[in-house]
């Protein structure tokens, strides 16, 4: 299998003034993430608002650069892609698509403009060429050739986010990073989303990058998950072995949080106190002690590393007692 | 009695093509100490029945009704100002966004004591006194120091809780939560749900609870009712509408969850969306979508009827309800 993309050690900080006469903070939104992503497979990347999925995502589409570790994508590391040329190459195969389709497209823009702008700033192909590969394009996800002309404002939020599929198609690229592609939308139009993913996974052999907070989602169309905390992965590993048996209390308390309609999938509520807390201010030790059932003294002196236990990587001091439970 | 009683709920918005009901027809009975779940998609018209009920549907809004009636007292005949003294003290209601329904110039501690003020007539002292222990009661740490905490300095989840100690600061006998939880994480929307049951509970407080996400309600409510555009198309106990539902479009919403479909490459998907007011069909308003359509329904409305399944009797809008058999088949 090719591979698309590996991170090694990937951490992101931000500077955060201290504004008048304070000092400045240092914070980890992204702390030491490794993954690999294959041709055709999709890493899903869990956690609560604040555990950094969405920077992982500004830094798989180059939109920022990592503080520190390395992210090659199709081979090339993109820290020694430096000129603009190389770039421009390394971020054609990666392609994003938003959570909001109400925010994500331009309303005076037509489909036709929006579909054909990649192509216009990334080839040189003739306006013909362009015009008939939207229109092919706005096929594929479920659309029809008149809609070429028209605005976002005529569509509702399923098409419109078959739109933005389209347009993160059209430079063919390897690797599309969703971050939360169907949490604004409806059951019923969330389930075409999802099987229009699938459907174009398989065709153009796609990557993807799948940021979401739900579950039950994620347990349908990942391959592996990668769980965050606050910047750092507590839980990593392929999906049929977290599922079966989360390992990591937090991956615990999410699976038990996710509400579900099938009585026998109901977990018993692992409760979790309190909220994730500031990423300014991360607790010592194991960052998820605080609300943690299992903590003792040991997870509060000393960080878990990622270990291997039962198929996967987890980092907790606890995790072949959280596993027994 | 019961505490809440709607025969024949319509709200129609006047727009340039005609009025559009948004809501159409609907009949509701919540008893007091009830958990109601009302699920739907976007335009199901779920969120404005809750408006309706809390007579919050502005101009050019126009709410019509047989009866709707609160603790046997007519809301229809009630002026604007007995409407307001009802509002927020004996029905309170918790809205989506925690963060757009809080007045950000004003801190937490004087949104809720206003409340009491206003409804109850304490003084500020007392006001303050019961506005902590309000705080304290949904989970607030350190709530005697939060009261002056502005709403932009607190967490979504903290905030959501604020707005429930306000909803729940004059003990209303009826909670309507429109999506209380939607924009929260899922470990802070357990502990919020897990909140408002606790509440509904020990305070014999009626509640109805509007989401679109039908884990919620299967976790939380004894009775869901199913709305499309504007109508119920489906009314039973929680237990048996998840298990065997009778309306095609709550099996579809059903069929659609990702948890349904576990092991399998596609998910089975609802083509089509909810009508809206230019594009509302003859006939049965779910026809165009539904995969058990027959011609009848494309011209004869069915009407709300009783549906006695088993020892219970629930409601249904269909011309043929699905039975637990053809369930089967098509598993």
């Amino acid at each position: 299998m090719t591979r698309i993309a590996e991170a090694r050690n990937l951490k992101r900080h931000y500077v955060i003034p201290g504004g008048m006469g304070g000092k400045p903070a240092l914070l980890r939104a992204l702390d030491g993430v490794d993954f690999d992503l294959d041709v055709g497979r999709t890493l899903a990347v869990v956690g609560e608002s604040g555990s950094g999925k969405s920077t992982m995502g500004r830094l798989v589409t180059l939109i920022e650069r990592p503080t520190e570790g390395t992210l090659s994508i199709a081979g090339t590391d993109t820290a020694k892609a430096l000129d603009h040329r190389a770039r421009r190459t390394v971020r054609q195969t990666v392609q994003m698509v938003f959570q909001d389709p109400y925010g994500s497209l331009n309303p005076r823009k037509t489909i036709g403009a929006i579909l054909e702008e990649p192509l216009v700033i990334n080839t040189k192909e003739p306006r013909a060429a362009r015009r008939e590969q939207a229109i092919a394009m706005l096929a594929k996800v479920g659309l029809r050739p008149e809609h070429y002309s028209r605005y976002p404002h005529m569509f509702s939020g399923g098409q419109r986010q078959r739109i933005a599929i389209a347009r993160a198609l059209m430079l063919k690229p390897k690797l599309l990073v969703a971050d939360e592609p169907v949490s604004a939308l409806d059951l019923s139009v969330q389930a075409q989303v999802l099987n229009l993913m699938m459907d174009l996974q398989e065709e153009f052999d796609l990557a993807y990058l799948f940021i979401s907070h739900d579950l039950s989602v994620v347990r349908h169309i990942a391959n592996s998950v990668l769980v965050l905390y606050l910047g750092r992965p507590v839980e990593q590993g392929p999906k049929e072995a977290i599922f079966a048996q989360p390992t990591h209390p937090y991956t615990r308390a999410l699976l038990a949080s996710t509400p579900t309609v099938n009585p026998e999938l109901r977990m018993e509520r692992v409760k979790l106190s309190g909220e994730i807390p500031s990423p300014l201010d991360p607790p010592t030790g194991c960052a998820f002690h605080t609300r943690c059932a299992f903590a003792t003294e040991r997870c509060r002196a000393e960080r878990p590393l990622l270990r291997p236990v039962g198929g996967r990587q987890v980092a907790c001091h606890h995790a072949e007692t959280v596993a027994e439970s | 009695m019961p505490l809440l009683e709607i025969r024949n709920l319509s709200v129609t918005f006047p727009t340039a093509h005609g009025a559009f009901r948004a809501v159409d027809g609907v009949d509701l009975t919540v008893e007091e100490g009830d958990l109601v779940g009302i699920v739907g998609e976007s335009g199901s018209g779920k969120s404005v029945t809750m408006l309706a009920i809390m007579g919050l549907v502005g101009y050019p809004g126009q709410v019509t009704a047989d009866r709707l009636a609160f603790d046997g007292q007519d809301l229809t005949k009630l002026g604007r100002r007995q409407r307001r003294k009802l509002a927020g003290k004996a029905m309170a209601m918790i809205f989506q966004e925690p963060l757009t329904s809080l007045n950000p110039c004003f801190t937490v501690g004087f949104q809720i004591m206003e409340a009491l003020r206003v409804h109850e007539g304490l003084s500020r002292h007392e006001a303050r006194k019961r506005a902590v222990q309000l705080l304290g009661s949904v989970g607030i740490p350190a709530p005697e120091s939060r009261l002056s905490a502005f709403p932009h300095q607190l967490s979504g989840g903290m905030n959501q809780r604020v707005m429930i100690a306000m909803a729940t600061a004059c003990r209303p006998r009826l909670l309507l939560a429109d999506e209380p939880t939607t924009a929260l994480d899922v470990t802070i929307q357990a502990q919020i749900l897990d909140l408002l049951v606790d509440l509904q509970r020990s305070n014999r407080m009626a509640m109805m609870l509007v989401t679109h996400d039908m884990g919620v309600v299967a976790e939380t409510a004894q009775r869901v009712v199913v709305m499309y555009a504007g109508q119920i198309v489906e009314a039973h106990s929680a237990g048996r509408l998840f298990a065997h539902p009778r309306h095609p479009y709550t099996q579809a919403l059903l069929d659609a969850l990702p948890e349904r479909s576990l092991g399998r490459a596609r998910l089975p998907t609802l083509p089509g969306v909810v009508p809206g007011a230019h594009d509302r069909p003859d006939g049965c308003l779910f026809n165009p979508r539904c995969r058990y359509r027959q011609p009848v329904c494309l011209s004869d409305p069915p009407a709300l009827a009783d549906d006695r399944v088993g020892r219970e009797t629930g409601k249904i809008r269909c011309h043929f309800p699905l039975h637990p058999a053809d369930l089967e088949a098509s598993a």
